[in-house]
């Protein structure tokens, strides 16, 4: 209960990040909803034991053991939103060399193509 | 070639050329060669697929590791996804093709064929899986691939739409990821078909709504439907235009593709099923906002790309609103929908491309004279201008045809209405493009650029499937139909 709650106020904090301005604000709140995302996805895989699914000697079955799959999944993810991360990063490194700004009103060139008449046609 | 085998490869085909890609990347020749063969070679394996499968068979294919399904991951051929896989083939080997007078050696230095089969990869991917935490992996494989084929000249315009793509990108992927983590918690597997019959067993909770309202805003976020739908006209337009053909043809459509999977096949949408009943108004709803708000930004736009990408999302509102009327005709009519609308976006994104390379622009109101200087140029383009506002003898007709009967059968009448109300405006906004680029004469009397042959075949070949689909409708609607049992009978 406690854990979910914690994965909660981690999205929310997340969220109110990406809505700032400052890209690099967005970039670390993205990676932080990653990281409670994945907080919630061990939840997923229900936390009843820390013991190693494996079969103790002398037993024929399985007894209280941690889910292993739903940890192969947060390992999975982790790496996935590493990339993700590193790529927006550069992507944000980029736009700032471009535009000596990390203020998303700033970073508007895909925007801003001009009244029809002034575009240069060459310029697409 | 045995049937495990053949299930897996529309994904390792791709992806064994984008390693061959890779490792020539110093030559430009080479690596064009490269993508042109895995691209034929795909289209083959994939007829090969669609036909084991064209006849309601379900394929389920190697699993790696040797482990049973339900452990192993699997890759699963049933019929909505092996007709899609087919269509991805043709657009992209039509891509391709048009890729030969467009993408030059620079950018196929940056490494084009590579991340383009990577990304065909990923989208076969999704279409064959069996597993929804695989669906989350192929959706973040197409997005690094697509955000390298979107910055792939590095221009300032190209990395900002890129920062835009890739911020609602991972932000729908993580919304996901949420939501299949709560699919875990609830139902104890990852396997769709098994979750659905684990959903189908247990009443419905909290946990189960929310997982799937979680998965309707992170999968709508993908396919760019309403109240998410701005990223996608601000980014789109400055990738290359093959790419952004590309993009306009599957990325949207996976999407919708996975929104199909959850609401139809693992909540039994459509089937009678235990439907997220308190979710189905709103899909309603959105589809409808959708297709109304996109169809009026088109009006609003004169740059090319722009206005096809507002019309991309407006197509995927009438996908969404034939989902949304949860019967199985409904769902065979979003599955036609889909064929038709990965055709007929890729094609007009391609023409657009061929006006701006004959008149040096990418504004509307400074092209012209297509007609006289390119009439062949001309004739292709209408059938999918045509096919998009749904003109009677061509695909897009019979795709809109079928969503408002069927709207009107559903007790959904006023969603019929609103799909008439846009396809209206499709038509307006679609015959002032064709007129404005083909028929009024070019203001500044420029002297227009001849056309690439490789232009002309690749919109054929993509004009030439949708005049198929719109004479003979017949089969793709029994494919749809079947496609509609098969999502069905997931549950």
């Amino acid at each position: 209960m406690l854990y979910a709650f914690v994965g909660a106020a981690i999205i929310a904090c997340a969220l109110f990040m990406i809505l700032s301005r400052n890209l690099v604000r967005v970039l670390l709140g993205l990676s932080m909803l990653a990281t409670g995302a994945n907080l919630l996805l061990s939840l997923a895989g229900k936390i009843r034991s820390e013991q190693p699914p494996i079969i103790a000697d002398g037993q024929q079955t399985l007894g209280q053991a941690a889910d292993p799959l739903a940890q192969a999944l947060v390992l999975t993810a982790i790496v996935i939103g590493f990339a993700l991360t590193v790529v927006l990063a550069v992507l944000v490194l980029r736009a700032w060399r471009a535009e000596r700004s990390v203020d998303s009103r700033q970073v508007e060139a895909a925007e801003s193509l001009g009244p029809p008449q002034e575009r240069d046609p060459t310029n697409a | 070639m045995p049937d495990a085998l053949l299930v897996m490869t529309p994904v390792a085909v791709p992806f064994i050329g984008a390693v061959l890609a890779l490792l020539a990347r110093g030559r430009p020749a080479l690596t064009r060669a490269v993508g042109l063969i895995a691209l034929a070679a795909l289209a083959a394996l994939s007829l090969a697929l669609f036909w084991r499968t064209a006849g309601g068979v379900r394929l389920v294919g190697s699993v790696f590791g040797g482990w049973p399904q339900p452990f192993g991951i699997g890759f699963v051929a049933a019929l909505p996804g092996a007709a899609l896989v087919l269509v991805t083939a043709l657009v992209a080997l039509a891509s391709a093709i048009y890729a030969l007078g467009d993408i030059g050696p620079r950018r196929r230095r940056s490494g084009y064929d590579a991340l383009m089969l990577a990304m065909i990869g990923a989208v076969n991917g999704a279409f064959l899986t069996d597993d929804l935490f695989n669906l989350y992996v192929w959706f973040e494989l197409a997005l690094v691939s697509a955000l390298g084929l979107l910055t792939i000249d590095r221009r300032r315009t190209q990395i900002d739409g890129a920062i835009r793509y890739a911020t609602f990108g991972m932000l729908g992927a993580t919304f996901i990821l949420l939501g299949i983590g709560m699919m875990y918690g609830s139902t104890g597997t990852l396997d769709i078909s098994r979750a659905a019959a684990a959903l189908a067993d247990q009443p419905r909770s909290a946990a189960t709504v929310i997982a799937a309202a979680l998965l309707l805003g992170g999968f709508a976020l993908k396919a760019g439907l309403f109240p998410f739908h701005l990223w996608l006209p601000a980014s789109y337009h400055t990738a290359p235009v093959t790419v952004a053909a590309l993009f306009a043809g599957l990325l949207t459509k996976m999407g919708f593709y996975a929104l199909l999977l959850v609401f139809a096949g693992l909540y039994g949408v459509g089937s009678g099923g235990l439907p997220a009943e308190q979710l189905m108004p709103a899909l309603g709803l959105i589809a409808a906002a959708t297709m109304v708000v996109c169809a009026a930004g088109a009006l609003a736009q004169t740059d090319m790309r722009r206005l096809l990408a507002y019309h991309v999302i407006a197509q995927v509102g009438y996908m969404m609103a034939a989902l949304a009327l949860a019967t199985r005709e409904g769902l065979a009519a979003a599955v036609f929908y889909m064929v038709h609308s990965i055709i007929v976006q890729a094609n007009l994104f391609l023409g657009a491309g061929l006006i701006r390379r004959a008149s040096g622009s990418w504004d509307l109101t400074r092209t012209g004279g297509m007609v006289r200087q390119e009439p062949l140029f001309a004739l292709l383009f209408a059938v999918p201008v045509l096919s998009l506002a749904g003109i009677p003898p061509l695909s897009g007709f019979f795709a809109k045809l079928i969503m408002i009967r069927e709207s009107f059968d559903a007790g959904m009448p006023w969603l019929g209405a609103i799909g008439l109300l846009a396809g209206l405006m499709t038509i307006v906004s679609m015959a002032l493009f064709w007129s404005d680029a083909c028929w009024k004469d070019p203001r500044n009397g420029r002297t227009q650029r001849p056309l690439p042959r490789s232009g002309l075949l690749a919109m054929g070949m993509l004009s030439g499937a949708t005049l198929a689909i719109g004479l003979a409708p017949g089969w793709l609607l029994n494919v749809a139909r079947l496609s509609a049992r098969s999502l069905g009978e997931l549950g």
